[in-house]
């Protein structure tokens, strides 16, 4: 069974992060970018589950301008063994790039298609769901466990929802999301960045899948969200009380 | 965000004027909603509240599924759990014994193909979030998630970067506009059992031509959960959250009687669930739940960007913490330097006897 697996190109987690002056965005030149840590972790799961003799490869995907490639190339030194980059350029919504995967799906046929549950630049936690559905393929969102049963095609997930923990089992071929608990993953040893220089990514572009990009969404502006008043620091418990209960009203 | 697509904005904001009516358009929404022991849910009834503020003249439909009795009682409580319901629809049928993805999308479908709604709104948590992006790709449209603010029946704000910045987005594709939209940003007064608006019309969802899912399964195994008399995380006044600074479950306790004695919710930071001190419910934050109580709580949370995302939207923020440079004393409106294991004691004793 093969796995497919998409990455996403973000500004890095730990950046602290500036609005544009103009307001059309958020700034990202000489910014440090990395993968997605939920894409990560989604191909750090497609790695174990092939590792366990579940898989026979696993392929990267990532889509959008050039630097991609560099994503693609950190996602095959962690072990992938393909990548396959879909170029292009301008805004990419969720709905094309399901768009997008539906196509590459239908190339590649893989048993499961893994993402991570939402890219931590748009927050949207939309993409998984939108392909399972253009695919018609049951999903399993927020997975924190995922085990195979390769024998009955069956994948059990356990998913990190409202109330706790709920149990799902998932009809192979399945579109799973990842979330932060599913695993950690591993980092990309000397050797393997070294053995990822060769292996192959191949180009796509969106007309050659056969798929409009589509643009019903517009960024009209993107601000800073309100500051918070300055707070003051408080020298003990008796003092803390006091403000809560009559300066702040809330006990 | 490449730069092509910036300039072309660029160009766009500078010549745009709000030639998008204010004037309300009617409008006509369907809100997915959920429900729970008889009852819908209160983070659903905040969806008819941001339904509400779309357009005065909006007829809203709440959709239910489920089976049997209890589906049927909270469809007779979502009858009448907001004034700007207009009718109630119920989707009866063991497909929807529990609210998985992939019928619920498909009934989103049915429904919107018969309805043909203007917008399509459900709560983001877990069970929107699952949904409503699935069956928006059934529609072929655009979803816009975790919206805060509805600034024109089209236009809207949502969080980005982990809310460090605001992204405002406007919807320009054909109906339906689908949304979900954060709870804590719509709030609805609490109702009292007897205070009921009138009752709206239920009507059944005719599913006899919805047919069975053919291609691939999903199918629920268990759910394990906290059953706790505890107000829901979502919608408490009082939060009581901490941090890797607890050191251990046992400590954990401490948290959960300081949240007894106020009448408050536990919280926790991831941190603090990776440890094993707390299930994964109880995570506040950018991956987490998204709380906005009057008063926010925090021991042992150092303030992580990740963590604020989650309640920096609370009214009233305390900090305690050890280390005077903790990143929380940012945004504390009272900060406390000192040592939880002394402060919580004494808050112990001290704090008034809640109800």
């Amino acid at each position: 069974m093969k796995i497919m697996v998409a990455v996403k190109r973000v500004v890095d987690y730990a950046v602290k992060i500036r609005v544009k002056a103009d307001k059309t965005g958020v700034e990202t030149q000489n910014v440090k970018m990395s993968m997605n840590p939920f894409c990560e972790i989604a191909l750090e799961e497609a790695l174990r589950i092939k590792e366990s003799g579940l898989a026979s490869e696993v392929v990267a995907v990532s889509m959008g301008p050039a630097q991609c490639v560099d994503t693609l190339r950190t996602g095959l030194a962690m072990g992938a063994d393909r990548g396959i980059h879909v170029e292009a350029t301008g805004a990419l919504y969720p709905l094309s790039v399901a768009k997008l995967l539906k196509a590459l799906v239908e190339v590649e046929k893989p048993g499961l298609l893994i993402l991570g549950k939402q890219a931590i630049d748009d927050d949207c936690n939309q993409t998984g769901q939108m392909v399972a559905g253009l695919l018609g393929w049951p999903q399993g969102t927020f997975a924190s466990k995922v085990v195979l049963d390769k024998e009955n095609q069956v994948a059990t997930v356990d998913r990190e929802v409202d109330g706790g923990l709920e149990t799902l089992s998932l009809d192979l071929p399945a579109v799973i999301t990842t979330d932060l608990r599913l695993n950690q993953p591993r980092y990309a040893t000397l050797p393997n960045i070294m053995k990822a220089k060769s292996k192959v990514i191949k180009k796509f572009t969106p007309q050659e899948l056969n798929v409009e990009i589509k643009s019903d969404l517009e960024v009209v502006q993107v601000t800073e969200p309100p500051k918070r008043k300055a707070g003051v620091i408080v020298s003990s418990v008796d003092e803390l009380l006091d403000k809560l209960k009559n300066e702040a009203h809330v006990i | 965000m490449a730069t092509r697509a910036m300039l072309r904005l660029r160009a766009f904001a500078k010549r745009t004027v709000p030639f998008h009516s204010s004037i309300s358009r009617s409008a006509s929404t369907l809100v997915l909603a959920e429900h729970e022991g008889g009852s819908i849910k209160a983070s659903s009834v905040s969806a008819v509240a941001a339904a509400s503020s779309l357009s005065k003249d909006n007829s809203i439909s709440v959709l239910l599924s489920g089976l049997g009795p209890s589906l049927q009682e909270a469809a007779s409580h979502a009858a009448s759990c907001h004034p700007a319901v207009s009718q109630v629809l119920v989707a009866d049928s063991d497909q929807f014994t529990y609210p998985l993805a992939e019928p619920w999308a498909k009934l989103v479908h049915f429904v919107q193909q018969r309805g043909g709604y203007s917008h399509i709104i459900a709560p983001s948590g877990s069970f929107g979030k699952n949904i409503l992006p699935r069956a928006a790709a059934l529609l072929d449209v655009s979803p816009v998630t975790d919206v805060i603010e509805i600034s024109e029946p089209n236009l809207f704000v949502r969080p980005i970067y982990a809310g460090n910045a605001l992204c405002t987005v406007r919807y320009n594709g054909a109906n339906p506009c689908m949304l979900t939209i954060r709870s804590t940003s719509f709030p609805v007064p609490p109702t009292s059992a007897d205070s009921k608006y009138n009752q709206a019309p239920i009507s059944q969802v005719d599913l006899s031509t919805f047919g069975e899912d053919s291609k691939g399964k999903s199918r629920y195994v268990k759910q394990t959960s906290q059953n706790t008399e505890r107000p829901d995380l979502g919608n408490a006044r009082i939060v009581v959250t901490g941090g890797r600074g607890l050191k251990n479950a046992e400590n954990f306790k401490m948290i959960e009687k300081l949240a007894e004695k106020l009448g408050a919710a536990v919280g926790a930071t991831r941190a603090a669930v990776d440890a094993g001190f707390v299930p994964n419910d109880l995570q506040v934050g950018q991956t987490g739940k998204i709380v906005a109580p009057e008063l926010y709580m925090a021991f042992g949370v150092s303030g992580a960007i990740q963590h604020l995302a989650g309640m920096r939207d609370s009214k009233v923020i305390v900090a305690v913490n050890k280390d005077a440079d903790a990143a929380i004393f940012q945004v504390a409106d009272y900060g406390l330097v000192g040592d939880l294991f002394e402060v919580i004691p004494e808050l112990l004793e001290k704090v008034p006897e809640r109800k």
